[in-house]
């Protein structure tokens, strides 16, 4: 079963320091709100795992939060660069972080290979790119039965996992629709789970297309409305696009970057930490 | 000119898998125009995707409120493109060579410290692999035309011709890499990019300026169509509806 906490009790049962830990989200329900937290409690040496690390991303490496990042596609979409992610990646600061890379079709087998309970997955894919020569998590494997030489990736195997959905009923039952990206993989792929919701009702009524994270497959629920902003959650809100222009001037700069972690983490206005 | 000569690259029917900016406008304007019965799938996992206005992200709300089916991320790459049911990818490019490959990793030499870091390689990879075929455009320059990209991150003819198919490649390949300056195509007997296309008022020399290796140029050189007034307009009104729903 599921429990239901407060945002801040939820993120420091759930991530702790060290943690290979993911965020995910396509685009669509961004769990910010518990990024936001993550920061605020300053863990220290997480391994984040995400397929596209987007602004999330760039705030938790740029506060120091992350040594290692596994990722497929690491951009501002529709504006440009991650810049505390370049930053990081070419000057260390304000930590070194290592990089695992794959393409999204190589991440997202690798959720289905966990969240499944195997060791690794099979696709066809990577063949002829340098990338497997970036990183042993890329190998080839041939078919038993065709003989033909396919790539196979490993599982992810995490500590953690924290997705932001639509709602929650009062037993912990998660409902989420939309673009759902690899939101149910990532959970099932976890030791330790954490959904942030929009709300909680008596009763989740049927949506289409809608999936549902059945209580017990979930570890906590913590109630962060707007806990997505910017990104979005359908339904409820929509993609602050003006928010992903104005990060690139923040990002590019590490004062301004510092100023806004002081002014919009540390210390925030208040009414602004949405939970 | 190229989201125009983008746009009429798309057959009508076609299902085309759609990365954001300039492919997004070309699909979209090309849904309006002489194909409204292209197929948009973009990577989130929107499915027939009919977007009244442009998205800033693949994966905005308007899609997914559009589509025809909204599937999970694994399923997008699984089910659809690996089996080869895209007719039609999309890519960019930082760089890419006279063989069609192309980089959107890194530039420089060194992957541990790279001159530039790039955002990787997204599902450019599989795309460029899967699709039936596969439209590259990019802004024409010495810095992105080069003779050898310093990282593959999806593979165009590989070395030359025969390349895919020893590497088990069941697509294509980029059959068009469409330029602000013209149209460039692989040389059927050896892959090699060569120059097929011009657009309006753009000279050869210009071209071969802007390209970092001796390029050749097809002996049937055409010229690209000037924008229609009905592509113009669509295009202009697709812009509209875009600034006026932000």
């Amino acid at each position: 079963m599921a429990r239901i906490a407060s945002l801040a009790q939820a993120v420091s049962e759930v991530v702790h320091d060290g943690d290979t830990v993911a965020f995910e989200g396509f685009t669509h329900l961004i769990p910010f709100a518990a990024g936001h937290e993550v920061i605020r409690q300053r863990r220290r040496g997480l391994t984040l795992v995400r397929m596209t690390p987007d602004l999330i991303y760039d705030q938790l490496i740029g506060a120091g939060c992350a040594t290692r990042l596994v990722f497929s596609w690491g951009g501002n979409p529709g504006v440009g660069s991650l810049h505390r992610f370049r930053d990081a990646v070419s000057n260390d600061w304000p930590v070194h972080l290592e990089l695992e890379e794959h393409s999204h079709a190589g991440m997202a087998n690798r959720y289905v290979a966990g969240a499944s309970g195997l060791p690794f997955a099979v696709m066809r894919g990577y063949v002829g790119t340098d990338l497997p020569g970036q990183t042993s998590n890329i190998a080839p494997i041939t078919c038993p039965f065709t003989g033909e030489v396919l790539t196979a990736v490993p599982a992810l195997k995490l500590d953690a996992a924290v997705i932001h959905a639509q709602r929650a009923d009062r037993q912990g039952n998660v409902q989420l629709w939309g673009i759902t990206g690899v939101q149910k993989e990532a959970v099932l792929c976890a030791s330790r789970s954490l959904v942030t919701v929009e709300e909680i009702v008596d009763e989740l009524d049927p949506r289409p297309g809608a999936i549902v994270l059945p209580t017990w497959a979930v570890d906590y629920v913590a109630v962060a409305p707007g806990g997505a902003h910017p990104s979005y959650a359908q339904g409820y809100s929509v993609r602050d696009n003006d928010y992903y222009r104005a990060w690139d001037e923040i990002g590019r700069d590490r004062e301004e970057f510092n100023r806004w972690l002081d002014n919009h983490i540390f210390n925030p206005a208040p009414g602004e930490v949405r939970a | 000119m190229m989201t125009v000569a983008a746009a009429r690259a798309l057959r009508d029917g076609d299902v085309c898998f759609v990365g954001i900016g300039l492919p997004s406008t070309a699909a979209n304007l090309a849904r309006r125009t002489h194909a409204p019965g292209l197929v948009l799938v973009y990577e989130s996992g929107t499915l027939g995707a009919k977007p009244d206005r442009l998205p800033l992200s693949i994966g905005d709300g308007i899609l997914a409120d559009t589509a025809d089916a909204v599937i999970s991320v694994p399923e997008v790459f699984n089910y659809w493109l690996q089996p080869g049911r895209i007719d039609i990818g999309f890519l960019g490019a930082a760089q890419i060579d006279r063989y069609a490959n192309v980089n959107t990793t890194v530039i420089g030499d060194d992957y541990r410290r790279p001159k530039v870091r790039l955002p990787g390689a997204g599902g450019a990879p599989e795309i460029a692999a899967n699709c039936r075929e596969v439209i590259v455009v990019v802004r024409q320059s010495t810095r992105a035309f080069v003779e050898r990209v310093d990282f593959v991150t999806s593979v165009g003819f590989g070395r030359g011709k025969g390349d895919r198919e020893r590497l088990g490649l069941r697509g294509g390949g980029p059959r068009t890499v469409i330029t602000d300056l013209g149209v460039l195509q692989p040389d059927p007997e050896t892959c090699e990019l060569v120059v097929t296309a011009l657009h309006p008022g753009v000279g050869i020399d210009e071209v071969r300026a802007r390209t970092g290796w001796p390029v050749r140029v097809a002996e049937s050189l055409r010229q690209t169509d000037p924008p229609t007034p009905s592509e113009l307009a669509a295009l202009r009104r697709l812009r509209q509806q875009t600034e006026q729903q932000e």
